[in-house]
């Protein structure tokens, strides 16, 4: 039987990151597909190069046997691929009836809208997958889950015959994703091939056909769920693949890179926080401690309130419950600037647009958050910026024409150091770091690596966000792992990755061992 | 150089505009109506300065016209009803911070677009003004105008205070902290604030700043005449911002200098006079000022372009 859609050694650059470095990957006829991999695995990348968003640099991809050399947005949604997106991309301000119509009819920009064919046409395809929706209720109204299901509408009112899911449950209550499940085996049954991809180990076993494991960039294994069957029959027996299985599939042997070790040992509690929480971003009952000289990683999945709780310590969103003691007072903080003040400092992620002020100097940018202390009167000198900026360009290393050089002329790895910079310039007793290293090539990244251990080495707690595996485990004395706002886990730092992915999946230690 | 192009090549404009009318119409450089156009653009740059200022912090600033009439007309009966001139000053600024607090507030408590809030102020207080005064002109005491010194001494004396303002507020843009702090949220709010700047604070100032040189303007502009009009600052808003943008102010915020506001208004202002010595008729006046700020604006979106590749 031809594939309904098959990937060999697809890859995809960009700039000097290889995001996909040979994908391969088919998906039959009446199938359930799961694709699983860690943060950035490149399961992003791959559904965009599946959707046409993206146009790979080598590889070939085959829509039912035929080879398509160029497949574009338009060209997919031709051949019958579609996709669901965590975020619906619908009108907020149309009626769920108008958006299935934009998506569905032809060309009409001209022609008189036939509004009872198109209400009609609606209705239809929400009994079909038994959603309780009113083709007149604006899409502003309606919950997420209620508009992931206007999307799968969509997806088989164009008699798609690929449908990718992106973690449609993230945000879904039980029983909306029993209805989900309900549709998606309804769409097996009609011949359909879906993609599906989610963290949630439980749903795979639950829904899957087959299995495949991407890490970095490559499809490290494909395995059977269920034993093969004929498409579309009802759901036939598991094979025996278990968790433990995955999981060691997706976080491979060991880590390539070489980290600076940690000496020495930790000091004094600098951070102890207790029963942090904050309502508004999902963060509740978080307790941890960050010894001075220590570098405690926090890892976790996307969503399971890293970047969050850093921002509670921040003050970018306060908190609403718990206590936070620095160096053992107990502090509060409302805004940035108190953070400041106790000597808390946060380099940003997406740095490009949050970290470093691209249009302005890298002298300007690193005293940014030093104006009152470093000029007092308020009137610049800037004889003692360049002296300071001088200072830290030398001592991290950065690489760029002098001080008067432009942030955004530098790269991700040097615009990283100015950030880091900034901040230290501060001097904190507490640095948070989130994903210090995203985007930054392999070079730099070991250079980051040396600077931050240094600087624990000098007395600093440091909290490390990342979603980076072998980066928390190489860097890390101790590991906090998130999951669903809170810590699930406290590991030591010399853990493996299979624990870690183990307490960030939701998964029982001894499970994972088995 | 590189960094201050676009100052320099508008300055060029001006002096190669100059050129032309010393070589084919002299008359142009006669001092007393030379004296007499700069006097009356001089309340125009104190203006320019603080929308300068408020352009940088990517926001703008659309009611200046009104706010300009409601402190003209107010300081005019303070002075009529005998102030002395040095409280009046303070009191015509005090008034226009009041109006730029009540735009800033909009703006930056309620996170309100500035062009709505403004737009709406600019109509209230125009709207309040001529309901409360019917219209009616504000006769001055003799001793008001000029502030009691000569024409040509008062005229001087404006030219001056004006070009005083400038240089203080062009250093202290450069100088000062809160200088680099308006640049900083202008060119990214969520970075500054992430560095410890208050970017809801930067915005809330630079209204009540631009609403206090709007004040102060409105009584240079008092003291040149016997009478306040109560219609005076219509268009004040374009006058400025086509200048603070010729001058190479990006309308995106956190780009460009007072210098450049400043050349940007002379060579606006000399258009009119220059097309009279030239014996153009004076409806193409508006048309090269048009096209002028056009061509700012197609340069800087070609910059732009060229900077995001």
């Amino acid at each position: 039987m031809t594939p309904l859609l098959q990937l060999a050694s697809v890859t995809k650059h960009f700039g000097a990151v290889r995001a996909l470095k040979g994908v391969s990957f088919d998906l039959r006829e009446g199938e359930v597909h799961a694709l699983l991999g860690e943060n950035g695995a490149g399961k992003s990348t791959l559904i965009k190069v599946i959707t046409g968003a993206l146009q790979p640099d080598g590889g070939t991809i085959q829509v039912a046997g035929e080879t398509v050399s160029r497949l574009t947005p338009s060209a997919a949604h031709q051949l019958g691929i579609a996709c669901i997106y965590q975020q619906p991309a619908l009108f907020p301000d149309l009626t769920v009836a108008e958006n299935i119509g934009l998506r569905l009819e032809p060309d009409t920009s001209f022609r008189k809208v036939n509004w009872t064919g198109r209400r009609t046409r609606a209705a239809e395809l929400l009994h079909r997958i038994g959603a309780e929706i009113s083709p007149e209720a604006e899409v502003r109204s309606l919950s997420m889950p209620e508009q992931q299901l206007v999307e799968i509408a969509c997806a088989l009112g164009s008699g798609a015959r690929i449908v990718i899911m992106d973690e449609p449950t993230a945000s879904l209550t039980q029983k909306e994703q029993h209805l989900l499940f309900g549709v998606v085996r309804d769409l097996r049954q009609n011949g359909v091939g879906v993609v599906y991809i989610s963290h949630r180990l439980e749903e795979i076993f639950a829904l899957a056909d087959r299995v495949t494991v991407l890490r970095d960039g490559e499809s490290v294994a494909t395995r059977d769920v269920r034993v093969a069957s004929g498409s579309g029959a009802p759901a036939s027996p598991p094979t025996d693949l278990t968790e433990a299985e995955l999981i060691r599939l997706m976080v491979g042997r060991e880590v390539a890179a070489i980290y600076p070790p940690s000496e020495g040992e930790a000091g004094d509690v600098v951070l102890s926080i207790q029963g942090l929480g904050c309502t508004a971003s999902g963060v509740n009952n978080v307790t941890l401690d960050v010894r001075a000289g220590e570098i405690v990683g926090l890892a976790g999945l996307v969503g399971a309130g890293r970047t969050e709780l850093a921002r509670i310590l921040f003050g970018i969103t306060p908190a609403d419950a718990g206590t936070i003691r620095l160096s053992g007072q107990t502090i509060t903080v409302h805004s940035p600037q108190e953070a400041v003040a106790h000597g808390i400092a946060y380099v940003p992620e997406d740095r490009r647009r949050h970290g470093v002020i691209l249009e302005m100097p890298i002298a300007e940018n690193m005293t940014m958050a030093i104006h009152r202390r470093l000029f007092p009167g308020s009137w610049l000198r800037f004889g003692a910026e360049r002296n300071l900026a001088l200072g830290f360009i030398r001592d991290l290393g950065v690489k760029a024409f002098g001080p008067e050089a432009a942030g955004g002329s530098l790269s991700g790895g040097n615009q990283q150091k100015v950030s880091v910079a900034r901040w230290l310039a501060t001097k904190p007793k507490l640095l948070i770091l989130d994903e210090p290293t995203q985007g930054v090539d392999v070079g730099a990244k070991s250079e980051i690596h040396k600077i931050i251990r240094r600087l624990a080495k000098e007395g600093l707690a440091v909290l490390m966000i990342s979603s980076d595996l072998p980066e928390v485990l190489g860097m890390s004395d101790r590991i906090a792992v998130m999951r669903g706002g809170t810590i699930a886990a406290m590991l030591p730092g010399k853990s493996d990755a299979h624990t870690v992915m183990a307490a960030a999946l939701a998964q029982s230690e001894a499970e994972a061992a088995a | 150089m590189k960094r201050h192009f676009r100052e320099i090549s508008v300055a060029g404009a001006l002096l190669l505009l100059l050129g032309f009318l010393a070589v084919f119409a002299p008359s142009f450089f006669q001092p007393q109506p030379l004296l007499s156009l700069l006097t009356r653009e001089a309340p125009t740059l104190v203006v320019a300065c603080g929308m300068a200022m408020v352009i940088i912090c990517r926001q703008i600033d659309i009611s200046v016209g009104s706010i300009f009439a409601v402190c003209s007309t107010a300081a005019g009966l303070l002075a009529a009803a005998k102030w002395p001139l040095a409280l009046v000053f303070p009191a015509s600024m005090l008034m226009g911070a009041l109006m730029g607090a009540i735009n800033g507030g909009l703006v930056a408590g309620l996170r309100l677009p500035s062009i709505v809030v403004t737009l709406a102020t600019l109509v209230t207080w125009r709207e309040a003004l001529r309901w409360i005064r019917q219209g009616e002109f504000v006769n001055l005491p003799v001793d008001v105008q000029w502030m009691g010194l000569s024409q040509v001494g008062g005229q001087w004396a404006l030219i001056a205070i004006s070009l005083a303002v400038l240089i203080a507020l062009a250093l202290a843009l450069k100088h000062l902290s809160s200088g680099r702090f308006i640049y900083a949220v202008g060119t990214d709010a969520e970075a500054a604030r992430l560095a410890g700047i208050r970017p809801q604070l930067v915005t809330f100032l630079v209204f009540v700043f631009l609403g206090a040189l709007t004040g102060f303007a409105a009584m240079m502009n008092v003291v040149q005449s016997p009478q306040v009009d109560p219609k005076s600052g219509t268009g004040l808003e374009l006058k400025t911002i086509a200048a603070v943008v010729v001058g190479g102010v990006a309308i995106s915020g956190g780009r460009g200098t007072l210098w450049g506001a400043f050349v940007g208004l002379l060579l606006l202002a000399c258009i009119s006079p220059a097309l009279t010595h030239l014996h153009i008729e004076a409806y193409w006046e508006k048309a090269i000022q048009g096209a002028i700020i056009l061509l700012a604006v197609v340069a800087d979106g070609l910059r732009n372009r060229k900077g995001n590749r």
